[in-house]
């Protein structure tokens, strides 16, 4: 019987089981979609060579288990057809999850499956000294939950208010979630307190006579994991308005982590050790050129 | 205080999402264009979803008044269709 490369197969998306001989299939799924086609090459596979499931992971994932050793090339070819590859597991980036967004959700502040497709094409499966993952939601709902991720994306906006236009209904107010806008009806004057709002989009989208007008952008989260240890992603940078700047800083997140990262370490214990500091300069480098984005 | 006469009075305090925004919904399909409706909600998700989804059904939003009770009335013009 041939040497079985026990690593390469977890790299492509094999996980042993505890019943020998036995694999779970990771598939890659990216943004939490499948199309129809493709659920039905995975239910084809479950029957034929599974045991007729499927396992819905945490992350958006699709697994199939009791896969036969002998059986994974077959397997991997007929999903190939489907269009679908194995997911993968171990240090690298790991699926993209994400909401469904602004292109489905009311609520939806960023066209999330887009950027996870971006995100997908240039970063999956990069090696890393730790396995990486990223999530993206569209607003400040979190459905995506951003501060769990590694990187973590939030759908945001920055509000601004044109006089001209308001009826004074009180909406905004009475929506605001942090209180942070205040109504002076007498004076005809409304006051938004920077320091509080959460860039949540709520005034703009809730406003009648879109009085608020806002610009979309993201927020970024590092650091953020959720297993033996539990740490939420922080938020470093302000909001960034170009998706371009997002890549940069993703891009930059990566480098600096192959750079600093011991083997096994997760991100955020690298930041903790190396310092916030200096990778927040080296994102800000990453970024430099739309420095006036910064400007409040 | 408010000078808005209404038309309609409807109260979804006893109801939750998305029942809130089917009875307002519901409500106001009886009314004529142009008239007025006074919708009692709680705060909340209330507040933060059903005035938008009239604004989103081309109905106009007048006026938003805090109870300072948990609740909130809002003064919704009927929009054409
Ligand atoms: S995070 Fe926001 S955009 Fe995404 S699904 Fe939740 S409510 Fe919708
Ligand atoms: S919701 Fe719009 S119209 Fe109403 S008070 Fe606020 S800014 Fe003015
Ligand atoms: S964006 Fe959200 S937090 Fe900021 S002022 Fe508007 S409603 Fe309040």
């Amino acid at each position: 019987m041939k040497e079985i490369n026990y690593s390469e197969l977890k790299k492509g998306g094999f996980m042993r089981q505890v019943q020998k001989g036995y694999f779970s299939m990771r598939l890659r799924v990216v943004g939490g979609r499948l199309s129809a086609e493709q659920l039905k090459k995975i239910y084809e596979v479950a029957n034929k060579y599974g045991r007729g499931y499927v396992h819905l992971t945490a992350r958006q994932g699709v697994e199939i288990p009791f896969i036969r050793l002998e059986d994974i090339e077959a397997v991997k070819k007929e999903l190939s057809e489907a269009g679908i590859e194995p997911g993968a597991c171990g240090p690298r980036v790991r699926t993209i999850t994400a909401c469904q967004g602004s292109s489905i959700c009311p609520n939806g502040i960023i066209d999330t499956t887009e950027l996870a497709n971006e995100c997908d094409k240039r970063y999956y499966a990069q090696e890393l000294p730790h396995k990486f993952k990223i999530g993206i939601t569209g607003c400040g709902n979190n459905c995506l939950k951003a501060e769990e991720n590694d990187l973590g994306i939030k759908g945001a906006v920055k509000p601004e208010w044109e006089k001209s236009s308001c009826t004074f209904c009180g909406l905004c107010q009475a929506v605001c979630p942090t209180k942070a806008i205040q109504i002076d009806e007498k004076n005809k004057k409304i006051t938004i307190d920077r320091d509080k709002c959460t860039y949540c989009g709520r005034c703009v989208k809730s406003c009648p006579t879109n009085s608020w007008k806002g610009k979309p952008g993201y927020l970024l989260y590092f650091g953020g994991m959720f297993g033996n240890n539990i740490a939420l992603g922080k938020q470093i940078l302000p909001i960034l308005f170009s998706k371009e700047d997002v890549h940069k800083v993703i891009q930059a997140t990566l480098e600096f982590y192959k750079k600093y990262g011991k083997q096994g370490e997760r991100f955020r214990n690298t930041l903790e050790r190396v310092g916030w500091d200096i990778f927040k300069k080296e994102l800000e480098k990453a970024i430099e050129n739309e420095r006036s984005d910064f400007d409040e | 205080m408010s000078d808005i006469k209404a038309d309609v009075f409807l109260d979804i305090t006893n109801l939750v999402c998305p029942m809130t925004f089917v009875k307002a919904k519901a409500t106001m399909e009886d009314m004529e264009v142009g008239q007025i409706i006074e919708i009692r909600m709680n705060e909340g998700e209330p507040i933060q979803n059903v005035p938008r989804s009239l604004k989103e059904e081309g109905h106009e939003i007048l006026k938003v008044i805090n109870n300072n009770d948990g609740t909130y009335t809002i003064f919704v013009k009927k929009g054409g269709q």
